[in-house]
């Protein structure tokens, strides 16, 4: 009996003390109708050796491959020590601090945190962590719309090279609330700030800034930030966090500075781990803190004057306001934040930035090697590690070909943006060496017919 | 005992150098004005001060693997090591989400499988996995009853009903669904209120939201009348899995008469919660809802060598409500599960709801013969219970909350307080099965000696906890002098130099 | 016990009104209701000119265990709201009917009309005990 304690005798006197004959007595209150005496289509139970056996078994058969794919997920390096501790059970199998005092532990680790996303996005609040990067932007469209100044508006700005996965969840979780998202024409692969003047008399909420954009380049986001505001518009960034070590964060953005930053956390020590767990991180300006979803930890004081923490402005949320709280959210990835933090904490500002760097120059590196392979165009504005190339024919069977040699070439742009023609987005974290970025250029060259010199 | 921020265990230029690359790459094609001028203000440590400090941390905390954690609602058995070993295999974690399906036939062979030991667990014909925990789970279920309507040009039904005793996350969802909220009242019993039920479906009724047992811990007995009401209305019925611990394998969610269902896999299936998260909160339903579930939803079709498994999504699912996550939910939990649910297997699933029932009534027939008052001792309680402190608190002026903070300091984490909040003063418990009797026993005991001592010194009980790092807190300091990130000045609120 | 001074007059959401000789009105909670809420933390108030129908959601009174919306009593428009509340949301627990004041309206009808009095609202607390 897997994980129950009870022997024969403990069960014994324990349905004697209830007063009853048999463990199937006390279901005695569910109609006999409604009952079932057990769960065919459920296999028998295995032992431990077994399901290793076969958990082994299925992992091996998930083929290991060179990664140059991002878009929205990265692989980066990740301290041995990041899982080490987030998985003791004192973190792993502890549940939300509502009792704080037996909670000290989650409670500072998330203060920490907070303090960390804060400071990475140039914003004075952050909350605990969101689902992931997705959902935290739909909950970042939804707090722009309960903090707009214009009170009726309830549109959203996005420009066009947002993450169109994000763009689809957050219209399923907005739609129940008549939000729309609108998209802002674009020219050569960023926001085109002259089609702007076309909205003029138009309201919304906010505008959303990707940064760097799905493209892997950057939105004139000073610009966009001067106009947002100028028109009574919030301002949202959506940001990837290792990007932040290198570039001027949100808070600074424009004359005024972002209002809300969100984004996926994944690359903050979080493995790729087949798409999640993940999580979302939010931040903003402390006029908006009531606005903000999900839970927030803060420091106060104890009876005898000692510092300590516990969640805090927690009628917001929905086991207090219920019908009418900010969110239906309960949950935070406490976990993957428990990780995160560690991983900050080992990084520090200039290890972050020094991967982030690496990445953009790995990325450079392999355009640069890619571009050489004849009929491939490299892009001309400036990116982070991400980028775009456009190859001679169609993107996806060349992505095959690619996977069949082992190799994750990138992600397949034209079905979601076919104006750019059979478009490659392309990512070399700090984890890709020459070797790797040369034995792409290798393939590449092999998929194309074209011969290179090695 | 306290531990210092990590931010304030820095010195200026130190690294853990082994974590990051050995030179900083240049970065001058960037656009000077793009770049940041002050760096983030992250901690300076070393390697071994950063294990320190979290391993420290941790030390500060309650968890199942250190303390009894009977928190009514929450379900916290014991997560198995072999779950997070094996959803840690490299072959899972190592691999992009948006890999050729080609290369990923391990993983979504478990996803697939999974997906039917679920559909067997509640009885329903489709699953989706992707939401990624309860309340995304009603948030996915609700859209769907609406999506349900819609489709059949049923525009008019806009309210969902729930029970007083509800989660909070109930309302909640109704509201980010568009839809209006309802309340109906329990019967002295425990039972929903049928006569108001029926009062209040009508044209309008999109559908109830239920938990089954409720969160008061009973089994609502009219429940095949209560699906009468509501489908004969022309609703649908909502059932919020987070009680089906109690449950599984003695009766199913479609038997009940239900049409939709989420599953909190963090409770029942036992993967971590992680001081909060992350959880899976997947949903199941019947036929009429099978065209709405949330995508990507795993599919499999007979190959040259075999099965062939693959994503379904938009082009196969066209009346899906849609995406719910970035990828694919949260993968790694869910393979938690499916590792859970393969130990215990169809026998096991059984076993842990008589086990953990059989530990609920014991408990409460416990407490009950020494004096406390069950909110309901008329019935059987489910996997959980509910006493009331309510004599003890008009007595001595201890309430629920001062129990929970005495609990604390005899090593037990406090059971679930002031919910439901129908009943007052409550405590709300719930052992689950994998504790023994012995462990039952010494709780029971630890209670009595409270209330024991509340009759002698309300004082006494009031200044608990005095063990655990902090005492009690100020909460109303916490909520008006809102102090939420380190600042580097000394001068932060709660942040006082050491 | 909680106060219900004579001269005010209530709704069964627990608001007093009181009407002024300029011809507005004054909007607080009850005596009753900040007990019941404990000591408040926040404060949200409407907008200054904000246009209300009776039982629109006006206000927003929070402590740390609850949030309770405050509806509009009757219709009107805010002319005035408590600033000292801002900083001192706890005046409401201290001073419920003086210095805790939230809202002051220009009232659609010169009539008050479906509100109780005193004697009505004490029978009200008393009914619910």
């Amino acid at each position: 009996m897997p994980f129950i304690p009870h022997t024969t005798e403990d069960t014994a006197a324990m349905l004697g003390a209830i007063g009853a004959r048999t463990i199937e007595d006390l279901f005695d209150e569910i109609p006999p109708a409604l009952r079932v005496d057990g769960l065919p289509g459920v296999p028998v139970g295995l032992s431990e050796a077994a399901v290793t056996r076969l958990m082994r078994e299925r992992a091996a058969r998930n083929r290991a491959t060179l990664c140059f794919l991002g878009a929205g997920a990265y692989e980066h390096h990740i301290p041995a020590a990041v899982w080490e501790i987030a998985t003791r059970g004192e973190f792993y199998s502890a549940y939300t601090p509502y009792q704080a005092e037996a909670s000290q532990g989650t409670l500072q680790l998330i203060y920490e945190y907070q303090s960390m996303l804060a400071g990475l996005t140039g914003l004075e609040v952050s909350n605990a962590s969101l689902y992931d990067g997705a959902t935290a932007f739909a909950e970042a469209c939804l707090m722009a719309v309960r903090g707009a100044r214009q009170a009726r508006a309830r549109r959203i700005a996005v420009p066009r090279y947002m993450n169109p996965v994000w763009l689809k969840v957050a219209r399923a979780l907005v739609a129940g609330q008549d939000i729309e998202l609108v998209e802002l024409a674009a020219a050569a692969g960023r926001t085109d700030l002259d089609a702007l003047a076309t909205l003029d008399g138009q309201d919304f909420a906010a505008v959303c800034i990707p940064y760097p954009n799905f493209l892997g380049g950057f939105e004139p986001v000073d610009e966009l930030t001067n106009w947002a505001h100028a028109r009574g518009m919030l301002v949202i960034a959506a940001c990837n966090p290792t990007a932040l070590a290198l570039l001027k964060p949100p808070g600074e953005w424009g004359e005024k500075g972002a209002d809300i930053a969100c984004g996926e956390g994944q690359p903050l020590g979080i493995p790729l781990s087949s798409g999640g767990p993940y999580f979302g991180f939010l931040t903003c300006r402390k006029a908006l803190v009531r606005q903000m979803p999900g839970r927030l930890v803060g420091g106060t004081l104890d009876v005898d004057g000692r510092p300590g923490f516990t969640l805090t402005l927690q009628a917001r949320e929905q086991h207090i306001r219920r019908s009418k709280a900010t969110s239906n959210i309960c949950t935070n990835q406490g976990l993957m934040v428990t990780a995160a933090t560690i991983y900050l904490s080992l990084l520090g500002s200039e290890g972050l930035r020094r991967v982030a760097a690496q990445c953009h120059a790995n990325t450079l590196e392999l355009v640069r090697a890619l571009a050489s392979v004849g009929g491939i165009t490299a892009p001309s504005a400036p990116f982070f590690h991400e980028a775009v190339l456009t190859l001679p024919r169609p993107v996806a069977p060349v992505l095959q070909q690619l996977a069949a040699a082992g190799i994750l070439g990138g992600y397949d742009l034209s079905a979601d943006f076919p104006e750019l023609g059979s478009a490659l987005l392309v990512c070399a974290t700090e984890l890709r060496t020459a070797e790797d970025i040369a034995a792409y250029r290798r393939a590449l060259a092999g998929v194309l017919g074209v011969a290179v010199a090695a | 005992m306290r531990e210092p921020l990590i931010f304030d265990q820095g010195r200026p230029g130190r690294r853990a150098p082994s974590q990051a690359p050995a030179v900083a790459a240049a970065t001058d094609d960037l656009p000077a004005a793009l770049l940041r001028r002050t760096p983030p203000p992250l901690p300076e440590v070393s390697e071994l001060q950063v294990v320190r400090h979290f391993t420290r941390l941790s030390q500060l905390n309650f968890s199942i693997d250190t303390h009894f954690y009977p928190l009514g609602s929450c379900t916290m058995k014991y997560n198995p090591r072999a779950a997070n070993k094996l959803a840690m295999l490299p072959g899972f974690l190592d691999r992009h989400p948006l890999e050729p399906e080609a290369h990923a036939q391990g993983f979504l062979e478990c996803l697939f499988d999974l997906q039917e030991m679920l559909k067997a667990a509640t009885g329903m014909s489709g699953v989706s996995l992707t939401p990624m925990a309860g309340a995304q789970g009603e948030f996915a279920g609700v859209a769907m009853i609406r999506a349900y309507h819609q489709s059949r040009g049923d525009t008019a039904r806009d309210q969902i009903i729930v029970p007083d005793a509800a989660h909070g996350t109930n309302p909640a969802t109704a509201t980010m669904c568009g839809c209006d909220v309802v309340e109906i009242p329990t019967g002295p019993d425990g039972d929903v209120d049928l006569a108001a039920l029926r009062q209040v479906v009508g044209p309008r009724t999109a559908g109830i939201m239920l938990t089954n047992p409720s969160t008061l811990g009973v089994f609502e007995r009219r429940i095949a009348e209560i699906a009468e009401v509501v489908h004969g209305a022309g609703g649908l019925l909502y059932y919020d899995g987070a009680n089906l611990n109690a449950i599984l394998g003695r009766t199913l969610p479609a038997a009940m008469g239900f049409d939709v269902v989420h599953i909190n896999l963090h409770k029942t299936f036992s993967t971590p919660h992680g001081g909060g998260g992350p959880g899976a909160g997947i949903v199941a339903v019947n036929d009429r809802l099978e065209p709405f579930l949330p995508i990507p939803i795993v599919g499999r079709r007979d190959g040259a060598g075999g099965h062939e498994y693959r994503w379904l999504a938009e082009a196969e699912r066209p009346r899906s409500i849609g995406r719910l996550s970035g990828f694919m939910g949260n993968a790694g939990i869910l393979l938690r599960a499916y590792v859970y649910m393969r130990l215990l297997g169809a026998e096991g699933m059984r076993r842990v709801s008589g086990y953990a029932t059989l530990n609920a009534n014991y408990l409460m027939k416990r407490l009950a013969a020494a004096g406390f008052t069950p909110a309901f001792p008329q019935r059987r309680a489910s996997h959980e219970f509910i006493i009331s402190l309510k004599d003890v608190t008009r007595d001595t002026g201890v309430s629920a909350m001062d129990f929970a903070k005495a609990l604390l300091d005899k090593g037990f984490h406090a059971p679930t307080t002031y919910f439901p909040m129908l009943v007052p003063e409550c405590l709300l418990i719930e052992p689950t099965e994998s504790e023994a009797r012995q462990e039952l026993d010494a709780f029971a005991q630890a209670l009595i000696e409270i209330r024991d001592l509340a009759f002698k010194d309300a004082a006494e009980v009031k200044s608990a906890p005095r063990t655990m790092p902090v005492r009690r807190l100020d909460d109303v300091r916490a909520a008006k002098q809102l102090d939420l990130t380190w600042q580097s000045r000394a001068d932060s609120p709660a942040v006082s130099p050491r | 016990m909680s106060s219900v001074p004579k001269q005010l007059q209530y709704t069964e959401e627990h608001e007093w009104v009181r009407r002024e000789d300029d011809g507005t009105v004054v909007i607080g909670i009850t005596d009753h209701a900040q007990q019941q809420l404990g000591e408040l933390v926040y404060v949200e108030l409407p907008e200054v000119g904000r246009t209300l129908k009776p039982g629109d959601a006006m206000a927003v009174v929070e402590s740390t265990k609850a949030a309770s919306d405050v509806y509009a009593p009757l219709a009107g428009a805010v002319r005035a709201v408590n600033p000292a509340l801002t900083a001192e949301p706890e005046l409401v627990n201290t001073d419920p009917y003086g210095a805790g004041w939230l809202v002051r309206l220009q009232a659609a009808d010169s009539q008050l009309s479906g509100l109780l009095d005193a004697s009505a609202y004490t029978a009200l607390l008393d009914a619910a005990d």
